[in-house]
């Protein structure tokens, strides 16, 4: 700058004159201050909480990372400028928000697999309930393995087709007043909660005076599973470019067997990937199933009469029994749902990186 | 198809094939969509007779109702005569659908954020893969480890939060007892959406044009002058549908509220009290041993809650049509 | 204002590739300077190497000096935000903010740095704007979002938007390639005054341009695909058009590749 400005150039004064840096340098703080900061805090913080004799960590948690933003605010603005103090005040939240997530998040992820995997072993999947008393710590998570397959198998035979009808209704002829109405209550359904999708079936119970069954849980489970699966597919299907379809009307076959020949296979990845999605979300209902299909300790392998059982619905009543060994079969079993759940979800997005059709993008 | 022009005639054979063909293909493309159609209007009839017959099975009970059903502090259908109302289960709904929201919006757009523009990115890629599964996670398992791990975690926290904050009412502890209080529920409710909040904003962060975001940094601004100018406008519609889908979960949630509060039916301001209900945990707790008419009772209550998540749903889907017209043009 | 630019012995990479190789060169104070070149061979790169918007883009990484008036852009206490606040930047589209009005997008620079007095603010809108020959074309709806505006019009509000924060140096990213031929011609006019008080590089795909608005002409090669680009010669534009010394520029001006 010092050479700037025996060249002469700088004769015009220019309004924001003020806001010029003189140097391109500045003072910074070395790359290591953050982990400074963040270690001078968590020292404090841990100190503190020490001394003061607060009982939970969490206390200790939230101060230091409390103490954490505020240094970096104050060391920053001191030592370089307002701006770039603000921006690390942005840095350390968004951090500190990530951090703040990550605990919980791991801590239940990290309390289901070690507790869980204390219980679970070929005689707990293998075994009922029958019989077996809350402090004992036998029983098994058999029959509830087998409620929630079946109710699930139920809930997706019936939602896939008409998902996937309404969604190719909506895509491939729907205008006017009925498509703009389905697509609304589509939106409506998805925010449903799955207790009132289960007070509905429960009110067509009483006034049809049906016992509780498998089927009616499934039911309940197929007004939740309906409108994920048509989202999915009306994506998927808005993907399919138009080339196919004119190419095949083009050639003179039937709308029908295009859209079924043609639009549905090159969709078909993605489809799939919907309703894997799907189930897995309905699989770990368990309101629905408390309303609906009763409970029971023993295996009903039929699903449309009787009272059945279901992994939620299986830990919740094994968390209400409330001793050392019911706890047990609790974490047992949530760490079975979990499972299935992730597996569910792993391969149905391995099938849609498999599969995807190329969209440009 | 019994065409009389004699143009086309002549060929026969194939043209006969065709025709055949394609009155076929007539035939298949009116069933086809027939069918299509008739899933379409099922759904619209299963959502209409969702609304009709839990108001028709809710008048039931509620005109036999000898409280007010909105200002009745009380849930006795069975009792003579029947008593019961919703003040409770609509402030305790409410309440802890604030707290939650309160805390889990502000740290899932941190988060997303932080995956989109401040993670390393060979962080950024698995994060968002474990985020999207973390959504995933059964309500009843964020259930047995609100009631088993983190009520016992956040005892010490509401000590200190009364200790404090007393002063502040809401934080002022009135009576002993574990921390299975409102306050709990919203921190859990809060834990529970923040995957699919974090989800859902990351997304749309990640599709702000880059040239918006070049624009603010050609201009000297520093990261978080970027994100301000160009990602957070661009987001925001994003951001509040994604909230307002985590509301809608909120609201509704069952099995993660009756794990870990203690019911009670008052209302207080005191939040770290343990006691107070929601609607979904109220019809899960009172279901068990309630007969046919404190079951209808039961159906009255979520058919509030019902009107409830549809006033959301159809408040945050205004908001996104509002401003989709809006920021479009450059987009 | 106008600054000088020596490069010297610069190379950018992305990733392990390495995309231009040693570059040494000197922009002139209050001049058009204009790069040329085939697609790929490395002259965009190199133009955001001089504001240090290549470091952006993931993995980009640069090696060697660029001086500002004597001092390194890539010295060791260097902010980049300075850097970037003092070399502005066009794009090849133009990228107003799109929620903002067209006086908030002049004046968004102005409020990053935080130092103005609130009633200079319009003052500097208008001159800004007059610069960018858009004052007459905008002054009437200066509330209305920036995104309304034809494309050319967005340009020449980027170019205010970039002369707001009165930089040393301003660097034009093929400015006129999404532009039709008018809104092209009224901006290499707005350039052509423009370079009375700023240090302008231009990178054009277009040789009529370059020829028209530039005083100096720096051709790019690369050697192959996947090779690094090449500073091949920089002279004065009258010379590379007529007798540059390379056999090289010669083929491309006349049309034999590129």
């Amino acid at each position: 700058m010092s050479q700037a400005a025996n060249t002469g150039i700088q004769e015009r004064p220019a309004p924001a004159e003020a806001a010029r840096p003189t140097s391109l340098s500045s003072r910074a703080l070395p790359r290591w201050a953050p982990f400074a900061f963040a270690a001078l805090a968590l020292a404090l913080g841990v100190g503190t909480g020490a001394a003061a004799g607060w009982q939970s960590h969490t206390q200790w948690g939230l101060f230091s990372a409390l103490l954490f933003v505020v240094i970096s605010y104050v060391t920053t603005s001191v030592v370089e400028n307002r701006r770039q103090a603000k921006d690390r005040l942005a840095t350390s939240i968004v951090w500190v928000c990530f951090l703040l997530a990550v605990v919980p998040l791991a801590s239940l992820l990290w309390t289901t697999i070690s507790r869980g995997a204390e219980r679970l072993d070929g005689y707990f999947l293998t075994h009922s309930m029958a019989g077996v008393l809350g402090s004992e710590p036998t029983g098994g998570v058999y029959h509830a393995l087998i409620g929630t397959l079946e109710q699930v198998g139920i809930a997706t035979v019936i939602s896939a087709p008409i998902g996937m009808l309404t969604a190719v209704y909506l895509v491939e002829y729907g205008k006017g007043a009925l498509a703009k109405a389905v697509t609304f209550f589509v939106d409506v359904m998805t925010g449903i909660p799955s207790i009132v999708a289960g007070l509905f079936i429960l009110s067509i119970m009483l006034m049809t005076k049906t016992q509780p069954s498998g089927l009616m849980g499934a039911l309940a489970l197929t007004i939740l599973m309906i409108p994920v699966v048509v989202r999915s597919t009306e994506e998927m299907l808005k993907l399919v470019p138009n080339e196919l379809r004119e190419a095949s009307l083009a050639l003179g076959v039937p709308k029908w067997r295009t859209i079924l020949k043609v639009v549905l296979p090159t969709a078909i990845g993605g489809i799939t990937t919907g309703v894997m999605l799907a189930i897995a979300r309905i699989a770990g209902e368990t309101a629905p199933i408390m309303l609906l299909v009763f409970g029971s300790q023993l295996i009903n392998p039929n699903p449309f009469q009787g009272a059945q059982s279901s992994l939620p619905f299986y830990i919740w009543e094994q968390y209400k029994v409330g001793t050392d060994q019911s706890y047990d079969r609790a974490w047992a079993a949530a760490l079975v749902l979990i499972a299935f759940v992730m597996i569910l979800n792993l391969v149905a997005r391995g099938i849609a990186r498999w599969k995807a059709p190329k969209t440009g993008r | 198809m019994a065409s009389t022009t004699p143009i086309d005639s002549p060929p026969a054979p194939p043209v006969a094939r065709k025709r055949a063909g394609s009155s076929s293909g007539r035939v298949g493309d009116k069933v086809f969509l027939g069918l299509s159609r008739g899933s379409g209007i099922l759904l619209l009839v299963i959502m209409a007779s969702i609304a009709v017959f839990l108001t028709y099975r809710a008048s039931l009970a509620i005109s036999e109702n000898d409280g007010n059903f909105f200002t009745t502090f009380d849930w006795n259908p069975a009792g003579d005569p029947p008593v019961f109302g919703i003040a409770v289960l609509l402030f305790g709904t409410v309440v802890s659908s604030i707290i939650a929201m309160a805390i889990a919006v502000p740290v899932a757009v941190g988060i997303a954020l932080f995956i989109s523009h401040y993670a390393p990115r060979k962080l950024a890629a698995p994060l968002a893969y474990v985020v999207d599964l973390l959504a995933a996670v059964p309500s009843i398992v964020y259930g047995i480890w609100g009631a088993l791990v983190l009520v016992p975690y956040l005892e010490g926290l509401n000590l200190w939060l009364d200790q404090f904050f007393g002063w502040t009412y809401i934080f002022e502890k009135t009576e002993v007892g574990v921390a299975r209080s409102l306050f709990t529920v919203g921190i859990l409710l809060a834990i529970m959406i923040l995957p699919i909040v974090t989800s859902v904003s990351r997304e749309v962060f990640l599709q702000v044009p880059k040239m918006n975001e070049e624009a603010a940094l050609a201009l000297g601004a520093t990261r978080w002058e970027v994100i301000r100018l160009s990602v957070l406008p661009f987001g925001r519609s994003g951001v509040i549908s994604a909230s307002m889908l985590g509301l809608g979960r909120a609201l509704g949630e069952t099995m993660a509220v009756a794990t870990v509060l203690s019911p009670s039916f008052i209302i207080s301001g005191h939040l770290l009290n343990p006691g107070g209900g929601t609607f979904a945990q109220n019809i899960a707790a009172k279901f068990d041993e309630a007969n046919e008419f404190g079951r209808d009772a039961l159906i009255a209550s979520g058919l509030v809650l019902f009107v409830l998540t549809l006033l959301v749903n159809g408040a945050a889907r205004m908001i996104i049509a509002r401003r989709k017209e809006y920021s479009g043009a450059n987009a | 204002m106008a600054k000088r630019i020596d490069v010297s012995g610069l190379s950018a990479y992305y990733g392990s590739h390495l995309a231009i190789e040693d570059i040494s060169m000197t922009v002139e104070p209050r001049s058009v300077t204009a790069f040329i070149g085939p697609s790929g061979c490395g002259k965009s790169t190199f133009l955001r190497t001089l504001n240090r918007m290549h470091e952006v883009t993931p993995g980009g990484r640069v090696e060697g000096k660029v001086l500002l008036d004597d001092e390194n852009l890539y010295g060791a206490n260097v902010d980049p935000v300075t850097v970037r606040r003092t070399v502005g930047m066009v794009f090849q589209r133009p990228n107003p903010f799109p929620t903002m009005s067209i006086f908030d997008n002049v004046a968004a620079g102005l409020k990053l740095n935080g130092s103005y007095k609130k009633s200079q603010l319009p003052e500097i809108v208008e001159k800004s704007l007059r610069g960018a020959n858009l004052w007459n074309e905008v002054k009437d709806r200066l509330n209305k979002p920036g995104s309304g505006l034809s494309g050319g019009q967005q340009q020449r509000l980027c170019i205010a938007r970039a002369i707001a924060v009165e930089p040393d140096v301003l660097l034009m990213d093929e400015p006129c390639s999404a532009l039709d031929p008018i809104s092209t011609l009224a901006i290499e006019d707005l350039i052509g005054e423009l370079k009375e008080r700023f240090t302008i590089v231009i990178v054009t795909h277009n040789m009529q341009q370059a020829a028209r608005v530039s005083d100096r002409t720096a051709f790019f090669n690369l050697a192959a695909v996947g090779k690094p680009g090449k500073l091949v010669e920089i002279d004065d534009t009258e010379r590379i058009f007529s007798n540059p010394s390379v056999q090289a520029t010669e083929d491309y001006i006349s049309g034999r590749f590129g």
